[in-house]
């Protein structure tokens, strides 16, 4: 066991943890937070994307006791004063959504291409999303929101 | 995922001393990690050496460029000294996986892994790397064994990779359309004191094609490249490509190679 402490969506968090837990299995089993998920766990999907320290990453493929005194943000984190980011509320005017497993990944991989790059082309977010699976919306509408988001933010 | 004890290294020295047969350095995590969680890999210890400063980092001097162990495949592709020294191992770092493979991924890792379809072998065949551990340091020519093998003790460390500075250099590959890694990669490197032609992909671990060299060294242009014969034997035939595909695409990547230099 390993006692951790970290930064979770702007609040302290201490946790005796084990030591193969990882990041996806501390926010979603520990903290409650569900809306990261898991598709592969395996690093292949995307669906588990959160930021750590302000770059995006795949938590299921991360230890928690690797991220003590880290700061994470996850989906849940992204919404200020009951008002949806303007990434999510892009995904939701643009359908950039069907089924929803995948979104929580996509959303928070897509804030962190926005915050390297102001107006990205389709092929720059499409390569972006390279590491992002959608088994149902055939990736247009995503890409839209995207679009969207970056002219709104 | 199997329980391990997890341990973060203070230094190498550290590193080093509580590595045994039956553990593994956690750099990105990247291979490690799933590893464990498909039961292909199981481990007592995981020796944490990201906080080891003196392993991350990129310096160039004169004739090389440096790169600390634990530096990330992000790091490499935005770094304005790599893009200046070598563009092309830039290039080849911004092609890895995806951006969160990247943001976390290292380059000391990836040569470690030696992964038959990975890019950064080729990167090391190509461009003269010598391999900096903490009690040795080795041509990458020896380094890379066969696959997923290198000549590294269990307790050894990568420091540092040092690459030396071409005069010319492309790297290009045909991706897996799902993985990103290479199906066929074809690193070209024309340095003042020869040619180098690092291929990944194609066998169980990369080579320096010396046929291609020995060509482009006649003659640096692709039209070279045209006369020489590339045997499919020994080469990998999986789901994604035969064999004889394998060898055609190393023949067209080098000259796609040559013409981007
Ligand atoms: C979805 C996905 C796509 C990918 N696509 C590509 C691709 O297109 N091209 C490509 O080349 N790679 C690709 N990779 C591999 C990835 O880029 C990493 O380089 C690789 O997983 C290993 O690096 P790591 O830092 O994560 O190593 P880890 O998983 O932390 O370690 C791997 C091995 O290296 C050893 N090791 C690590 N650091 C050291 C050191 N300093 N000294 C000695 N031993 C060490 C460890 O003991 C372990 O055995 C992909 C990976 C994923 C998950
Ligand atoms: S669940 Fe982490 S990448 Fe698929
Ligand atoms: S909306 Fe269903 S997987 Fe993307």
């Amino acid at each position: 066991m390993k006692k951790i402490a970290l930064e979770v969506n702007g609040k302290k968090v201490t946790k005796e943890i084990s030591d193969h837990t990882t990041l996806s299995g501390l926010l979603r089993d520990i903290l409650n937070l569900t809306g990261t998920h898991i598709g592969c766990d395996t690093s292949q999907c995307g669906a588990c994307v959160v930021h750590v320290d302000g770059k995006s990453i795949k938590s299921c493929t991360a230890l928690a006791a690797d991220l003590d005194g880290s700061k994470v943000t996850t989906i849940e984190g992204l919404a200020s004063n009951g008002k949806l980011h303007p990434m999510q509320e892009a995904f939701k005017k643009m359908h950039g959504l069907q089924c929803g497993f995948c979104t929580p990944g996509m959303v928070m991989s897509a804030v962190d291409l926005l915050k390297n790059k102001k107006n990205p082309s389709d092929q720059e977010i499409r390569d972006w999303l390279e590491g992002n699976i959608c088994r149902c919306t055939g990736y247009h509408n995503i890409v839209a929101a995207v679009k969207e988001a970056a002219s709104k933010m | 995922m199997k329980t391990f004890n997890y341990h973060s290294a203070k230094d190498v020295k550290e590193a080093s001393k509580l590595a045994s047969s039956n553990s593994a350095f956690l750099a990105g995590g990247m291979t490690t990690i799933p590893s464990m969680k498909l039961g292909l890999a199981s481990y007592k210890d995981i020796i944490d050496i990201k906080r080891i400063k003196k392993l991350s980092g990129i310096k160039v001097s004169g004739k090389t460029v440096t790169i600390g162990a634990t530096t990330k495949h992000s790091e490499v592709a935005n770094s304005k000294d790599v893009k200046k020294a070598i563009p092309s191992l830039a290039a080849l770092a911004e092609g890895i996986g995806d951006p969160q493979v990247r943001n976390r991924g290292t380059i000391g890792g990836s040569i470690a892994n030696n992964d038959p379809a990975a890019d950064y072998p080729s990167a090391c065949i190509a461009l003269n790397a010598t391999i900096h551990t903490n009690n040795r340091s080795i041509d990458a020519e020896k380094f890379f064994r066969g696959m997923f093998e290198t000549c590294l003790k269990s307790t050894e460390v990568i420091e540092a990779i040092e690459f030396s500075i071409p005069e010319k250099s492309s790297y290009q590959k045909l991706p897996n359309p799902a993985s990103r890694y290479a199906i066929i990669g074809v690193y070209v490197a024309k340095h003042k004191t020869g040619i180098n032609v690092g291929v990944t992909g194609a066998k169980s671990c990369v080579y320096n094609d010396k046929d291609l060299a020995g060509a482009l060294t006649k003659n640096f242009s692709s039209s070279a490249i045209d006369s020489v014969k590339i045997s499919s034997s020994g080469m990998n035939s999986d789901i994604h490509a035969s064999s004889d595909y394998r060898a055609n695409m190393v023949k067209a990547f080098a000259k796609k190679a040559v013409d981007a230099c």
